[in-house]
Order: structure tokens, then C-alpha cells, then sequence
């Protein structure tokens, strides 16, 4: 018999630092595996985020940047302009993305930037510690919400797909997730077609993902997996929101 | 070389295209648009990229990327720009990469005003961002040294691996002077494939780099702060550079100022010898790496009464000059930032009652 599983190249031996039942880990690989497929690893510059994914660069296994909180669009912006031959990517969280980096990535949207972003939706900030993120679900609570989130107050959760996608520049705009085999390999064609939108230089791709945070959320693995799929997906929902033709 | 006659701020943009900066980001601010203008026009011209950043945010991270690929690139902005960069200036020091900033300086704080300013001399050189960084902040005095600075400030980002600062004043960029540009600049150096992420495939290497200001073990996080202030150091002892004027006469009073400012002090002093009274300069070119031994030295003639700081600002620059002159004599300060530079007169009327006090005492 053959070999029926491999590791991809793309991804280090670094033990992951991921809590269990958190997607990040999922995500990791499913890039991972695009970028092996398109054979693009030794061209390829990941930028990371700040968020539970900072330390993304310890498993991949090519060229890496590392940026501040929310800025990783405009980084991107930097390097794609000065090496449009390189294949880039940022891997950013939701508060990372959707609170303090929104104008970055409004703008590099917006001029069609030719990069990658894959946006992992976890409605929380996992890393500093469960505080409330743009996405954080009406009267969800968190460290910061400890009441639920009062949306009379802080407004409703922010859709980004949608948001970008209304902007009137082509792109690719898509929305996955990473809780369930049947969802994953969707989620993995997405962010295969988000490559090969770059590859083929055509327009700014980004496929947000829609997450689990067991830790923050106070939740067992299996716990956080139905939640999100009875909870988010219905607010978040799946699919391709805009295509580029 | 041909004299042309320049605005600076288009000076500046015509000067990094000839250190071979083809790179530039920047985002509209007065009294230094006319950068942006002009290499909107130019860089297409050699093929270049010029992008117009959503913010001052956003612009110090286009930086950030483009200079971690090892491009050679460069933002300018003013005050307030500057501050709104920090942050990326920051993160670039952390991960020691070259790029180079130009400030024309407005006055502050706040939106301040637009005319000229040497106010942000304590953010320039003591940090402005977090952590402890420094920039190699060089403060050109004409349209001709801005040229030159610009232009050496590429080789030097890339040889300390650390972002310069240009530190002008609103009137470097405004006004109109005879240029001659320096030979275009045609090496960079050949180290930056062990660093930079340009690409394995590019730089035909197995092993990946990575770019990154992060480190959560607090052995090497000390330990990659020794590296940085060991750079630091090294500006020290290599990099310092100043003017020295009349320093060879028996100077009663002894000036410390540097850009627009020291061009009044030199008429100044003219002036005031004309009446018999007599003044030297020390010039900063460099504020960090700050000739501190120079203005020591000088401060040590037996003639001199009374050392002066003369700036746009507060006595930002003062905290230095007092810290070279160590005791040995009373530093003053005089200067004006509110948009006005002081004239010769009052350069001459301020050194004429500090010489006054000092002489009786
Ligand atoms: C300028 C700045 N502000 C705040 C922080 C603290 N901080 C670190 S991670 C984070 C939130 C990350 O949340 P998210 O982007 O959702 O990523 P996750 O951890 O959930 O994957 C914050 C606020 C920081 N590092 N820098
Ligand atoms: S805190 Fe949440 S997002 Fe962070 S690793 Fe743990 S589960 Fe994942
Ligand atoms: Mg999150």
C-alpha cells in the first residue's frame, strides 16, 4: 500500500503551542498543504499577525515576516509592491484584522492588492484572555462583556467578508470554516482558489474562516465545535461572497 | 556635475532616486507634499514604485515590508506624521532593518502649525516609538546637505541594519537653493540574502529567513538588546559628524545649533564680531550619534563664558548640550518655536545679555 498521509513540506516539526480543539492548528495546515500543491513554498512570505497566531512562523517552513497588531495588510502591501513576484499572505485574527487593523485592510482590499489574507474569525480575543472582539456575538460574553454583548451599546457583530466585498474593486471574497471534516475540505478549496487568484496576479483574495476558541469560550472542544456551527455559522454564512469576473 | 536650482523637498525625492531608493510610500502632510508630488511624477519614470499610503500607520508598515525584502526604501512625512509612524520605527529597529525617514519638521504638539520647527529633536533621537531603539539622525542645514544626506543615509541604514532619520526643518523643505547631486549610488551590499525575506528561490538558499521583533525568552530578548545597543555604540564612535565655526578664535561665547537655525547663527555671529564680540559654533550634522566630546572640548577654552543652545524648540537640544558641557561651564538656551526663526538680531541680542551676566560674575 501506499503512502496515504504525509506531512507537507510547507509545515516545520514544531510542536504546536495551540490549546486543544482550538482551529488555528487546522488552518496551519490546510495553507500548508495549498502551498505545497502550487508549488509556490520557496517564493512565498507569510506575514504574522498579533494574536494567538503569532508565533505561526515557528510552523511553516519558508520566509516569514512578522508584524504589528493589525498592520500585517499593509506590510503585505510593502512587499508585493516592491516584489510583485513573490507570493504572499497574512494570517490575521479577528481583533487583529476586524478592530485595530480594519483601515489596513479595508485599503489594501480596496486597491486590489495582490496578496492573500486568511482571516481566522474566532468571535474573541483569544490571546490576551477572552475579551470581546468586533465579532463577538450579540449577548455573548466574554472578560469584557461579562453581561453578553450589549449591541444597544456596542453595535452588532461585524460581517467581514460582506463589509469587503462591498467595496467596488474585484476580488475574491470567501467564507469557511474549520470545525468539521466536511466544512474543511471546503474551506481548503477556498484558500487553494484564493492562491491561485494571486498566482495568477488578478486581484486581492481572502477567505475568513470561522473558528473555535474552546479556551475563551469556557467550552470543551466538542462543546465549542456545536456552538459555533448552531451559533456563528447562521450569523457568518458560508460560501463564496464575491468572485473577481 | 550641472548647479540646478531646487525646491528641497523635491531635492530630497530627486536624491533618494539616486541612491537607488526606487521604493517610496508617503501620505500628504505640510510643509513636505512636495515629495510625494514630485516622485509621482519621477518614479514611473525609472520604474520605480510610488504609493500613496491610506495613513502614517499604515506607511510606516508598507516600510517595514518592503524594507524586510531588502529593498532599499524611504517614507517622508512631518510632525505629526512622524508620530503616527513611530510605531512601525519601532517594530523596523526591533528587526533591524535598513530603511530611511525623513522628518521636515512642523511645530507641535498637537497639529501645532505648519511653519518651520526643530521640535521633535527629543523624539528623533531618544526613541519617539517604544523600547529602547535609536535612529542615526542626521539634520542637514542646506538643500545641498539634504541631497548629500539622503544619499549617504541609504549605505548607512544597510550597514547598521537600522533606520535613519533626516531631520529637517520646514525651511529645508520650502525653500529653493543650487544643488550639484553627488554620483549616483550604484552598489548595495551583497549580505542582505542572510537576512531579508526575499524569497528562498531568489536568493537560491534551503534555509527560510524571518523578520520579527518578538522574543518571549527574557535571556535572548536581553541578549538582542545588547546586539541593538552595541550598533548604538558603534554609531558612536563612527558616525559623528558637526560643523565647527570660528572655533579658532578666543570665542567668548560658544553656539550649539544645528540646521536653519545655525544659518542665523552664523550671520549672528558675524554680526556681533563686526561690534567686537566674539562667538564660535559647534553644527550638529549628526544628533544621535550627538558630538558630545566636540562641544566639551570646544566649552573648554579659556575664553569662553557661557555656552548656548539656539533651536527651534524648547530647549529640547539643551538636555544634550548640558550633558557634553558636564559642569565646566553655564549652558543658556534661547530659541523660538512657533513658526518664526529667530533673526540675527535676536540670535545677537540673547548671546549679547547671556555674555553680559556671565562676564560679571
Ligand atoms: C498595539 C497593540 N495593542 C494591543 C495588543 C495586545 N493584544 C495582543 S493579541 C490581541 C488580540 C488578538 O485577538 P485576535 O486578533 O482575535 O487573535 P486570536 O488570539 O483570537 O487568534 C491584543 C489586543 C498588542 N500586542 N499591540
Ligand atoms: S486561546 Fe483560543 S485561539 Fe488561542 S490557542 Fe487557545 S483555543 Fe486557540
Ligand atoms: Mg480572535
Amino acid at each position: 500500500m501506499g503512502k496515504t498521509f504525509h506531512k507537507p513540506e510547507a509545515l516545520s516539526d514544531a510542536q504546536t503551542h495551540y490549546c486543544p480543539g482550538c482551529t488555528h492548528g487546522v488552518i496551519h495546515r490546510l495553507v500548508a498543504e495549498v502551498i505545497d500543491e502550487l508549488q509556490i513554498r520557496r517564493r512565498t512570505v507569510g506575514i504574522a499577525p498579533v494574536g494567538c497566531a503569532v508565533l505561526a512562523y515557528n510552523y511553516f517552513t519558508f520566509d516569514f515576516q512578522e508584524a504589528a497588531h493589525g498592520r500585517a495588510p499593509a506590510m503585505a502591501t510593502g512587499i508585493k509592491r516592491v516584489r510583485p513576484d513573490l507570493m504572499v499572505f497574512t494570517y490575521q485574527g479577528d481583533g487583529d484584522l476586524a478592530s485595530i487593523g480594519m483601515g489596513e485592510i479595508i485599503h489594501a482590499a480596496n486597491r486590489g492588492e495582490k496578496f492573500t489574507t486568511i482571516f481566522v474569525n474566532n468571535a474573541v480575543y483569544g490571546m490576551t484572555g477572552g475579551q470581546m472582539a468586533p465579532t463577538t456575538m450579540p449577548n455573548q460574553r466574554t472578560t469584557t462583556s461579562p453581561f453578553g454583548r450589549n449591541v444597544a451599546d456596542v453595535g452588532m457583530p461585524i460581517k467581514v467578508a460582506e463589509l469587503l466585498a462591498a467595496l467596488q474593486t474585484p476580488a475574491y471574497i470567501s467564507r469557511q470554516t474549520a470545525i468539521k471534516p466536511k466544512y474543511i475540505v471546503k474551506a481548503k478549496k477556498a484558500i487553494k482558489k484564493a492562491f491561485e487568484y494571486q498566482l495568477a496576479g488578478k486581484c486581492f483574495s481572502f477567505v475568513e474562516v470561522v473558528s473555535t476558541c474552546p479556551t475563551n469560550w469556557g467550552m470543551t472542544a466538542l462543546e465549542a465545535v456545536n456552538w459555533a456551527e448552531n451559533t456563528l455559522l447562521p450569523y457568518y454564512p458560508l460560501g463564496d461572497v464575491k468572485t473577481p469576473e | 556635475m550641472r548647479k540646478v536650482l531646487m525646491k528641497g523637498n523635491e531635492a530630497i525625492g530627486e536624491a533618494a532616486i539616486r541612491a537607488g531608493c526606487l521604493n517610496y510610500f508617503a501620505y500628504p502632510i505640510t510643509p513636505q507634499s512636495e515629495v510625494a508630488e514630485y516622485l509621482s511624477k519621477r518614479m514611473p519614470e525609472v520604474n520605480g514604485v510610488f504609493l500613496q499610503g491610506e495613513s502614517e500607520v499604515a506607511v510606516g508598515y508598507m516600510i517595514f515590508g518592503a524594507a524586510a525584502c531588502g529593498a532599499r526604501v524611504m517614507t517622508t512625512s512631518s510632525s505629526p506624521g512622524i508620530s503616527l509612524m513611530s510605531e512601525a520605527i519601532s517594530y523596523i529597529a526591533g528587526a533591524e532593518c535598513p530603511a530611511v525617514f525623513v522628518n521636515i519638521m512642523r511645530g507641535g504638539p498637537g497639529l501645532g502649525g505648519i511653519l518651520p520647527s526643530q521640535a521633535d529633536y527629543l523624539q528623533a533621537t531618544k526613541g519617539g516609538g517604544h523600547g529602547d531603539y535609536r535612529l542615526l539622525v542626521m539634520a542637514p542645514a542646506s538643500v545641498q546637505e539634504a541631497v548629500e544626506m539622503v544619499m549617504q543615509a541609504f549605505p548607512l541604514a544597510e550597514k547598521y541594519r537600522n533606520p535613519i532619520m533626516i531631520l529637517g526643518d520646514g525651511l529645508i523643505g520650502q525653500m529653493m537653493e543650487p544643488v550639484v547631486f553627488p554620483d549616483d549610488l550604484k552598489t548595495e551590499p551583497g549580505n542582505k540574502n542572510d537576512w531579508a525575506t526575499n524569497g528562498m528561490d531568489f536568493r537560491g538558499s534551503d534555509k527560510r529567513n524571518l523578520v520579527r521583533s518578538l522574543y518571549l525568552d527574557p535571556e535572548v530578548l536581553n541578549a538582542q538588546n545588547l546586539k541593538l545597543k552595541a550598533k548604538y555604540e558603534q554609531m558612536k564612535r563612527e558616525e559623528i559628524r558637526y560643523e565647527s565655526y570660528k572655533t579658532d578664535t578666543d570665542y567668548q561665547v560658544l553656539i550649539v545649533s544645528y540646521g536653519t537655525m545655525s544659518r542665523v547663527c552664523k550671520t549672528a555671529i558675524d554680526n556681533l564680531l563686526e561690534e567686537g564680540i566674539r562667538v564660535a559654533l559647534i553644527r550638529p550634522q549628526t544628533l544621535f550619534p550627538f558630538p558630545e566630546a566636540a562641544i566639551r572640548q570646544a566649552a573648554s577654552a579659556k575664553s569662553c563664558r557661557v555656552v548656548m543652545s539656539i533651536e527651534m524648540s524648547m530647549g529640547q537640544m539643551l538636555e544634550d548640550v548640558d550633558r557634553s558641557v558636564q559642569g565646566r561651564l553655564p549652558v543658556e538656551w534661547y530659541g523660538k518655536c512657533g513658526g518664526d526663526v529667530p533673526t540675527p538680531e535676536e540670535v545677537a541680542d540673547s548671546v549679547k545679555s547671556f555674555l553680559q551676566k556671565y562676564s560679571k560674575e
